[in-house]
């Protein structure tokens, strides 16, 4: 197999995971965030100093399942990191603005503002011309800071 | 007390990004996503100094969020989550080195402009 081909096909897998990995966080992010909203909505108001008062909030299993979808989220978070630029997954990932507002306006009804919609626009511009870069532009890690 | 807490929690969600960006470059690119190469580089993550403090700093910044939230409204926060995204692209510039031209800056003014028009 020529190797100008073997290198296409290398940047094709790569393309591919970069991908499956900003979709992983983008749902995981939402996911997680809306169970635990549920679940502290369940728990009630926390304001205390009191460790104990936040350990009560594990006994909701909507908070349990959020914490969880929430590790997945940062395990997601870390391996696409190793993967890409942080100026290219910080953009891309704000997606996730935007689908938690329309997910709150389709299965919650929350009114949405046109200051609001106006700023779901503005991000998707956003992240439409952040996934036009290449997702990794450094080559290894950054050795002055190691 | 409000101000203080919006600058900790941007100074702190900006250097947690940072260094776990800086970590995982160091631990290597996970070369496929089967639940065996991730649970691998989990692991390896507690071995990496770069990453835990990344991983405790945005412990810092996600606790004063909680106190920010209980003293303050929550658009109170925005201006933090904001200049988290202009902040961050200017690290990630001049600290880890990117290539960041200008459509890059482009998306992060835009998602930051975003960010706090959802709030409006």
């Amino acid at each position: 197999m020529p190797l100008t081909y073997v290198k296409e096909i290398d940047a094709a897998a790569e393309v591919h995971k970069t991908r499956i990995l900003t979709l992983m966080v983008v749902v995981s992010n939402v996911i997680g965030n809306v169970m635990l909203s549920l679940g502290m909505h369940h728990v009630g108001r926390i304001v205390s100093a009191s460790p104990i008062d936040y350990i009560r909030a594990f006994t909701d299993p909507w908070t349990v399942a959020g914490v969880c979808i929430l590790v997945i989220w940062m395990a997601s978070d870390l391996a696409l990191l190793s993967a890409a630029d942080l100026s290219f997954v910080l953009p891309v990932t704000a997606s996730a603005y935007v689908l938690i507002a329309i997910a709150g306006h389709f299965l919650l009804h929350d009114h949405i503002s046109v200051a609001r919609w106006i700023g779901i626009v503005v991000i998707t511009f956003g992240v439409i011309l952040a996934e036009e870069t290449p997702a990794r532009t450094t080559e290894g890690p950054p050795e002055h800071l190691l | 007390m409000k101000w203080i807490l919006v600058g900790i929690i941007a100074i702190c969600n900006t250097l947690g990004d940072v260094l776990n960006t800086a970590g995982m470059k160091r631990q290597g690119e996970v070369e496929d996503l089967r639940p065996r190469t991730l649970l691998r580089m989990l692991a390896g993550i507690f071995r990496n100094p770069l990453v835990m403090a990344g991983l405790g700093t945005l412990a810092i910044s996600f606790f004063a969020l909680l106190s920010l939230l209980s003293i303050a409204n929550v658009s109170f926060a925005v201006p933090a989550t904001a200049s988290s995204y202009l902040l961050e692209t200017l690290l990630a510039k001049y600290v880890l080195k990117e290539d960041v031209r200008l459509r890059r800056w482009a998306a992060a003014v835009l998602v930051a402009g975003g960010v706090v028009l959802l709030q409006w």
